[in-house]
């Protein structure tokens, strides 16, 4: 079976972890700013004025990490206005979220247009991408060498990620205070901590994750920046925040199903299969896996009543 | 005796437009316990909130030591050596007492929380005033007594030489209340200033040193306790002298209305915290259900309401199983139930009165006129519930949200008397309403169960317990401890020791309340 | 009551006068004929017939889906499907519309209906996944839509498309299914009358039927619905199949009065759109066409200033992210408004006391 051939190839298992680290990042955003008790539905335009912004500053100063630094201004000041309207101003965080991702596929085309004269995509900037890396010792093991050597730099970014977000949670006082936030906003603040505080650099952190993952789609994933590019991706990521029931592990795990349902995707379009239905793979893949996911706590929670 | 606290002209107005504090003065000394009374929805809590940073005045000022201070923020108050003990704990559940207690204050090693360090710090802070808890306990788990010594241990760890305590008594048995008072005046020696809430004046005249009271968010006046009699004390409470007994007559039981059989009911942590409850209510009688909160009250009238699903047990109305109806089915067979939080349950705040007085009955045909709605026959049901029960609106298009306390439980009032009930479950029917709201419901339900009505009243209150129930039971771990078919001969201390735990009747005595 | 409905009149416009402030420093900042872009901005809708009239025109789907989205935010169902269904009922519409060959009277109404139907059903799916899962329809209908593209745009490559034609377009549809134009030299089209009869029909649904009662309460109180015997379940689920069923209308008659054959190569955009229309209106049918002439004017204008100018039309996306932001503030002027409360408390407490608080 062709299928099973391309599933079971070191090539795929490589694609898996590419296609899973935008995802990633911007579901580990997901699961700070949710332990905070804030929903970021900005991941998605977050991600998008990221991956631009990586795209023109790296064709501007010829360096990749210029671009990538902008990528992350550009994060934090798109999260800090989502921060300043849903907690100074007390806008539904939902709207205000759905409205940065309003003003991100509009604003980006906007600026493409006025830098590259291109509503589509960024070819006539020669923006740079962030290196490659090749892991000395792992890249010389058989199957695990090729599936895990060679990636950009910024996968293995994300995959030091997961550890760095668990312990921000779990081992630091900041942690703390983030899940106390997020858990009884009123007991945080009878003790002092200032709630608006704590949720505006968990809102900063989720931003600047997601910008990685931003920064990653335009200058490693491809080279090159084009409109609504994120194609959901901020989305997906917030159900795999949920179906990760808000840790790092387990959003990990909900981020490199999502991966394999996109390589799954993208390896399958040599088959006789129209193309139309195998784009919507990682999108049906997320709904059952949210599905599953849900109806697992409802019956979580039944179980342990029938007992 | 040095001032160490004067609050100047403070008024307080809410965003619906209510006035909580009119020109307050209030003033503290230096160790004494002072206790702050008046009735619900006198203003007391929006005053100490505004001292401890949570709310902010539109005028006045707060002096510490003679200081003036602006008090901005919690974080600012604890800085300044307040803590306060909210009536609601702010506690974070998941976490556990140490992780409670350090947090914000957390130690560190290398930049990372020293749990271990948490743990004897809080072991340490328990030891020195001798308040006992478990540090590694998750705080989920706690009795509400042991939750209130790890909000007072909070409040201390952080400094504070005020201490405010919200209403501490209003979760806890006679028993635990003495610990309780005992813990406060240790603390007292050892140099504090406690600021008690209170509406009990027992305890009042028992702990404080001196007393200010408030009405209608006004201060209406200052004393030493000892020149003051619990008579004059809520004469100035409520302006005028009260009537603490109830007016009822004998009540004559009829027919079996609801029974419960076996209920058991296991919580999300598996715990059980309904075990094998049976109990019955006969038409004409209210039976009282006392208890501490939390000891499985909650979960036995959202079951019999259809809130929660159940699987143990068997619920009958006249005779006929009601297990799987479903929440508007139970409603037409005729039970009413008053919520214990009418913000959540009770009614819709951002809905207008005549929308909220219709809820259980919109779809009636006599409020539709083929499928649009009878504008004109809500407006006059309304007009006629909000004359009834004298609720003080503008119209019955207001919002609810604009009405004071009081006002909001007499709209739930209303709607759940005016069907006509079989069964009404009262769960706590008049928390935090003033005194005028309280005896108007308290005449309401007895008219009820003279007229036939099954009535289940749940309160924490256990004088409104005992002037207004004809029988009673006593909830304690989620079991039927007692059973009592003549209130005049039991005591509240006799009652604290069953809602303790401490004493249980046998099986043949409980099993009484069957009738059968 | 007065007093909050001025309060949100002026709440309302200075969110916009703020915005369109920020616009034109924009367009002050890049273009290098600021003047003129602003003013083809401004009153470039107004400079001729076809040009007003391509604000009613663009009105017409911004109604459709902002009275989808206000229904189904009633019932605070974050559902964002619109965008799926509308161009699902657009799809509908093109099929009906090519494959059969129906007197225009039956298939004009057939093909609207259809495209409802259609829209129905789609928004049914994360309805039920909510009610039945408990899975959060913001995030399903989110995937429903990318879902929904890739399907729509697979019938019409598949089943209907014309390989004569230069680009991907399905073959023209039959004259008996298009909706005839109101006007001559414009496209305004007779779908207006079908939006102006859904909005009085859904203003009367929601404020006066049982069931758009329990709509509202369901909304403003989920708790509360439920303890008082509402079937919230039910209403979730309805809430959005009605979204659905107007949106897949909107799809459906967008299509036949706009266009001849079916020729979108991407999701429009509409159902984003109507989330802008409905916080506007505040979630009332009334007040939707209001909100969609705004938001459609303002386009028109960018797109004339973009076309007449070097300015690109996009810039209108930070309006329409502002305008959404600081409604929806719920701080945004509320020290103006509780110094009004305050001062009325004042007064009234001053009248009752004989000029004095103590
Ligand atoms: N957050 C709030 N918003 C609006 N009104 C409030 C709020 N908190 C309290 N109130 C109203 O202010 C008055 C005083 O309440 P409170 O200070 O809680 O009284 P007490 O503690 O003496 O019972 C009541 O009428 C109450 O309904
Ligand atoms: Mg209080």
């Amino acid at each position: 079976m062709k299928i099973l051939e391309i599933i079971f190839s070191t090539s795929f298992g490589y694609a898996i972890l590419r296609v899973t680290t935008p995802i990633l990042f911007a579901a580990l955003g997901a699961v700070i700013s949710d332990k905070a008790g804030v929903i970021n539905i900005a991941l998605e335009g977050i991600m998008l004025m990221a991956a631009l912004w990586g795209v023109i500053i790296s064709a501007f100063t010829h360096s990749a990490w210029w671009g990538l630094v902008a990528a992350i201004v550009s994060g934090v000041l798109m999260s800090f206005i989502l921060a300043y309207f849903s907690l100074n101003l007390k806008t539904d965080v939902i709207l205000a979220g759905i409205a940065l991702n309003l003003f991100s596929s509009g604003g980006t085309i906007f600026i493409l247009y006025l830098v590259a004269h291109d509503k589509g995509i960024s070819s006539s900037l020669k923006s740079e991408v962030l290196p490659q890396m090749t892991l000395p010792l792992v890249n010389k093991i058989p199957v695990i060498g090729p599936i895990f050597s060679g990636h950009n730099i910024l996968t293995y970014i994300a995959l030091l990620a997961v550890i760095l977000v668990y312990v921000l949670l779990y081992r630091t006082p900041l942690g703390l205070r983030i899940r106390a936030v997020g858990e009884n906003p009123d007991a945080a603040d009878s003790v002092g901590i200032g709630v608006n505080k704590i949720r505006y650099i968990a809102l900063l952190l989720s931003g600047i994750l997601a910008s990685f993952g931003g920064a990653y789609l335009s200058m490693g994933y491809v080279s090159w920046f084009s409109t609504n590019m994120t194609a959901g991706r901020g989305f997906i990521a917030l159900a795999a925040e949920a179906m990760g029931k808000g840790t790092p592990l387990g959003t990990f795990f909900a981020s490199l199903l999502f991966g394999f349902a996109g390589a799954l995707a993208n390896n399958l379009q040599s088959l006789r299969i129209p193309s139309e239905f195998i784009q919507m793979i990682p999108y049906i893949v997320t709904i059952i896996g949210l599905v599953i996911y849900s109806s697992s706590q409802v019956s979580r929670i039944k179980k342990v009543k029938e007992q | 005796m040095k001032e160490i606290l004067k609050m100047q002209n403070i008024t307080k107005v809410y965003p619906n437009g209510i006035v909580a504090n009119k020109r307050v003065n209030f003033s503290v000394n230096e160790g004494e316990i002072h206790a702050l009374v008046g009735e619900n929805g006198a203003g007391k809590t929006t005053l100490m909130k505004i001292l401890f940073g949570l709310e902010q005045p539109e005028e006045g000022a707060i002096y510490l030591n003679g200081k003036k201070v602006s008090i901005n923020s919690p974080f600012i108050a604890i800085k300044n050596g307040i803590g306060m003990v909210h009536q609601h704990f702010m506690l974070v559940p998941s976490l556990t007492v140490a992780e409670n207690i350090v947090l914000g204050i957390e130690p560190r090693k290398r930049g990372f929380i020293d749990f271990k360090k948490a743990v004897e710090i809080t072991e340490e802070l328990a030891q020195k005033y001798n308040l006992k808890v478990d540090a590694k306990a998750v705080v989920r788990d706690l009795p509400v007594g042991m939750k209130q010594k790890v909000e007072i241990l909070k409040a201390l760890l952080r400094g504070a030489k005020i201490l405010i305590l919200d209403e501490p008594t209003a979760v806890l048995t006679p028993q635990e209340t003495e610990e309780l008072f005992e813990e406060l005046l240790r603390l007292k020696e050892k140099g504090h200033t406690i600021i008690f809430i209170s509406h009990k004046l027992r305890e009042v005249k028992q702990i404080s040193d001196r007393v200010t009271i408030m009405r209608h968010g006004k201060n209406v006046g200052v004393f030493k306790t000892s020149e003051v009699t619990e008579q004059d004390i809520s004469k100035l409470m409520v302006g005028r002298d009260v009537v603490l007994k109830i007016e009822k007559t004998q009540h004559k039981p009829g027919e079996v209305v609801l029974e419960v059989k076996n209920l058991t009911w296991i919580n999300e942590w598996g715990k059980p915290t309904l075990k094998n409850v049976s109990f019955s209510v006969r038409s004409g009688e209210i039976l009282g259900v006392a208890g501490v909160e939390g000891n499985g009250q909650r979960e036995l009238v959202e079951i019999i309401t259809g809130l929660r699903k159940f699987d143990k047990g068997d619920l009958l109305l006249d005779g006929k199983i009601i297990n799987n109806l479903s929440i508007k089915e139970r409603r037409e067979l005729g039970i009413s139930y008053i919520p214990e939080d009418r913000m959540v349950y009770g009614v819709a705040a951002e809905a207008s009165i005549a929308e909220n007085l219709i809820a259980d009955r919109f779809e009636k045909r006599e409020f539709n006129h083929g499928i649009l709605t009878n504008i004109r026959k809500i407006a006059s049901f309304s007009k006629y519930l909000i004359e009834e029960f004298k609720i003080q609106c503008s119209s019955f298009n207001q919002k609810v949200k604009m009405l004071s306390g009081g006002n909001i439980q007499k709209v739930v009032v209303a709607r759940e008397f005016s069907s006509g009930p079989k069964l009404l479950i009262a769960d706590q029917p008049t928390r935090g309403i003033d005194v005028g709201a309280t005896e108007l419901i308290h005449k309401k339900i007895i008219e009820l169960r003279d007229r036939g009505t099954a009535v289940l009243l749940i309160s924490a209150d256990l004088n409104e317990i005992m002037e207004l129930s004809d029988t009673l039971i006593v909830m304690f771990g989620g079991e039927i401890v007692a059973y009592f078919d003549d209130l005049s001969k039991v005591t509240e201390e006799e009652l604290g020791t069953y809602m303790l735990g401490l004493k249980k009747q046998s099986y043949e005595e409980i099993r009484r309340v069957l009738y059968a | 009551m007065h007093r909050e409905v001025l309060f949100e009149i002026v709440r309302t416009a200075v969110a916009i006068l703020i915005s369109l402030f920020v616009v034109f420093l924009i367009v002050f900042l890049v273009s290098s004929q600021p003047t003129e872009a602003l003013s083809k901005f401004l009153i470039g809708p107004l400079s001729k017939v076809r040009y007003f009239s391509n604000v009613l025109e663009l009105s017409i789907p911004l109604i459709f889906n902002g009275l989808a989205i206000s229904i189904m935010f009633q019932a605070k169902q974050f559902n964002i499907g619109a965008e799926g269904a509308f161009f699902m009922g657009a799809v509908a519409a093109t099929v009906v519309g090519i494959t059969m060959n129906l007197p225009r009277i039956i298939h004009l109404p057939f093909a609207i209906i259809a495209g409802s139907f259609i829209g129905g059903i789609l928004l049914f799916i994360p309805a039920i996944l909510k009610s039945k899962w408990n899975a959060s329809e913001l995030v399903s209908s989110l995937m429903l839509n990318y879902i929904l593209y890739y399907f729509g745009i697979f019938i019409i490559n598949y089943y209907l498309r014309d390989v004569n034609a230069g680009y991907m377009v399905s073959y023209p549809l039959n004259s008996s299914v298009l909706l005839p134009k109101l006007m001559v030299g414009t496209r305004l089209h007779y779908g207006i009358f079908i939006a102006i009869a859904m909005i009085i029909i859904m203003y009367y649904f929601l404020y006066r039927t049982k069931w758009g009662y329990a709509i509202r309460m369901t909304g403003l109180n989920e708790k509360f619905a439920e303890y008082v015997g509402i079937n919230v379940k039910k209403v979730i689920l309805y809430a959005q199949i009605i979204g659905g069923i107007i949106a897949g209308m909107g799809g459906a008659v967008e299509l036949l009065g706009m266009y001849t054959r079916f020729e979108w190569q991407k999701l429009p955009g509409y159902g984003w759109d109507g989330i802008i229309v409905a916080i506007l209106a505040r979630n009332n049918p009334l007040l939707v066409p209001v909100a969609a002439f705004f938001l459609s004017y303002i386009r028109i204008g960018a797109d004339l200033m973009a076309r007449m100018t070097d300015v690109p039309s996009e810039v209108v996306s930070v309006i329409q992210a502002l305008v959404i932001m600081l409604i929806a503030a719920e701080s945004f002027m509320a020290k103006w408004r509780h110094t009004m409360v305050v001062k009325r408390a004042k007064e009234e407490f001053y009248v009752n006391n004989g000029g004095s608080l103590q």
